[in-house]
């Protein structure tokens, strides 16, 4: 955030100092008055679709409505202690988002910054790298998960004929359809899907380090991981920051591909909660079970933002 | 610099990585079904168009596309009116209101829109907005407005404020302001948004998914789904609605690589 503005309003807060309310000056009071009409529109739609949903998925948490009958009873906080004590699937779905996630934040980002390493400097090549890596990011997650499911076939898909071919049949296997692996597989994917992206938000935070750094520490004879570790990897922490955070919340809310890919299954092993929440929503109609779900989800994902910023707040000092 | 061979094997792996099952959909297109099962990785017998002829006769998938260029277009489009006219609002109100105004729209980011999705479609099924494109703009825009407020209020905090005072000193209104510089500097973040609202609005699957219904309103996304149930083996006929249908955001990749890529990237560190 500016400070520079927020100080430059102050200033001018003092400068007049006849007409000021504690929070804002006449002047600004007029000003906003056209503002408002500013916020209208958005804040209209932000509302009515965004935020009374959230506030009424609380509400509906605490009922046993099933999305069809007029009638329904409070439970109170009845959902939730079913939903933590007493349901072997959600906490299934808990254990596949942590594994999904999980594998996918380690690979993610350790391969696309290995990668922004080697492609951050313009040149033809890297370019034409970085585009074709990233050539993934625009494709819809339906079409993907297509592609994968092609891949994944026991019989015809390519990645158990690659690995024949080179001589590791004892590796091929039905990769969605064994439920101990499902739910790697679809890791792997979601991997090859967002790495291209989070690559280039890399690239463009070394790009920002000054070159001057680098040059006064070869001078000082600092080696590469020496230059990396001091110069590279502290000045690139908002960028890590930022690619942490937006492939945890990216994968930990991965829907579209799960749905198309496997629909949950087999047998749940890669029913993850979101997709856990339409079912139990649209397919078992507990409207009201599906609300608590979903604010179990809710809180999850706050929980993680939180730490994850935490965390790396720390690890800048 | 000197090219490091190792580098070049590592980038040249992860490349075939990202490109071969890619090309792999590609060249299924142009097999039969049997032929794929004999054949499953090898170039096809011959150029035969004949999966995209059946598609496009059997299948409204110029429809699915119109609906979908529709969704997208005006949900991008008013993502970015509406966002670059709340972030406006937002740094010329009063320190502390604009404050306010802003986290209230940006906490929008934590709440996953599958939190949203049980409300939402009961109050679309109120309005009578189910099976209609309108109700998937409206909450298209809903979902993405919380991030488009922040990135181009993000960026319109770093514009220096003494251009707004000279031009209401000149007596312009808010309005004039607003549009003939707020909006006109604020371009590279409006890009930076556009794309992503593009994108993530053309690939949407969960709101088409609960919304609409019937054959003549869905989009590209939802209308595979249903191709996946009809085809279930037939992996040429699949593909072939597949490539059709990422034809549009490809085409416009290879124009706006630029574009695309630098929008995501400076949307990312602000």
């Amino acid at each position: 955030m500016s400070l520079k503005t927020n100080t430059s309003i102050q200033e001018e807060e003092k400068r007049t100092p006849s007409f000021s309310f504690p929070l804002f000056s006449f002047k600004s009071i007029s000003k906003s008055r056209h503002l408002w009409l500013f916020l209208l529109p958005g804040f209209v739609i932000y509302t009515v679709f965004f935020a009374l949903p959230t506030l009424s998925a609380l509400f509906l948490s605490t009922t046993d409505w099933n999305g069809l009958s007029s009638q329904f009873s409070f439970v109170g906080f009845q959902n939730f202690k079913e939903i933590l004590t007493n349901d072997a699937i959600f906490t299934q779905s808990l254990t596949n988002n942590l594994k999904f996630t999980i594998g996918v934040l380690i690979f993610q980002t350790l391969l696309s910054l290995g990668f922004a390493l080697l492609l951050y400097k313009n040149s033809a090549w890297n370019t034409f790298y970085r585009s074709l890596f990233f050539v993934p990011t625009i494709i819809s997650s339906v079409s993907i998960a297509f592609t994968w499911n092609f891949m994944y076939d026991p019989n015809i898909g390519g990645v158990n004929l690659f690995l024949s071919k080179i001589g590791l049949e004892h590796w091929t296997q039905s990769w969605i359809g064994n439920g101990h692996i499902a739910i790697y597989s679809l890791a792997f994917v979601q991997f090859w899907a967002h790495t291209g992206q989070m690559l280039i938000i890399f690239v463009a935070g070394i790009q920002a380090i000054p070159s001057e750094l680098y040059e006064a520490a070869s001078i000082d004879g600092a080696t590469r991981w020496q230059k990396f570790k001091r110069i590279t990897w502290p000045l690139l922490a908002p960028a890590t920051t930022m690619v942490v955070a937006y492939t945890t919340i990216q994968s930990f809310k991965a829907f579209d591909l799960i749905i198309a890919m496997t629909n949950g299954g087999p047998s749940n092993s890669t029913e993850i909660l979101s997709t856990l929440l339409y079912h139990e929503a649209f397919i078992n109609f507990r409207f009201g079970y599906a609300s608590a779900i979903s604010v179990v989800f809710m809180i999850v994902i706050a929980l993680l933002t939180f730490l994850q910023f935490r965390v790396l707040r720390l690890t800048k000092m | 610099m000197k090219q490091n061979p190792f580098r070049q094997l590592i980038l040249g792996i992860y490349g075939l990585i990202i490109l071969l099952p890619l090309s792999l959909v590609l060249l299924t297109t142009f097999k039969t079904t049997p032929e794929l099962y004999s054949n499953p990785i090898g170039l096809p017998a011959g150029w035969n168009i004949e999966n995209y002829k059946q598609l496009l006769v059997n299948e409204p998938i110029f429809g699915y596309i119109k609906n979908s260029v529709i969704v997208t277009v005006f949900s991008t489009f008013f993502i970015l009116w509406f966002s670059s006219m709340i972030a406006y609002a937002i740094i010329q109100l009063p320190q502390k209101l604009g404050w306010i105004v802003y986290g209230f729209f940006v906490c929008g980011m934590i709440v996953p829109t599958q939190v949203n999705m049980i409300p939402v479609f009961l109050l679309m099924n109120k309005l009578g907005l189910v099976n209609t494109l309108t109700g998937v703009i409206i909450v298209s825009i809903s979902f993405l407005l919380p991030i488009g407020v922040f990135i181009i209020t993000g960026f319109m905090k770093t514009l220096p404020r003494e251009l707004f005072e000279a031009a209401r000193m000149d007596g312009a209104s808010e309005w004039k302001i607003y549009s003939k510089i707020a909006l006109r500097l604020s371009i590279p973040s409006m890009a930076t948004v556009g794309i992503f609202s593009f994108v993530i609005v053309w690939n949407d699957l969960l709101f088409p998914l609960l919304l609409l219904k019937s054959k003549e309103v869905k989009t590209l996304p939802i209308a595979l789904l249903d191709f996946q149930g009809e085809f279930l083996t037939n992996y040429p006929m699949l593909f072939s609605a597949v490539v059709l249908s990422s034809i549009p955001l490809l085409i416009a990749y290879v124009f706006l690589q630029k574009h695309f890529i630098s929008g995501m990237t400076s949307g990312a560190l602000k």
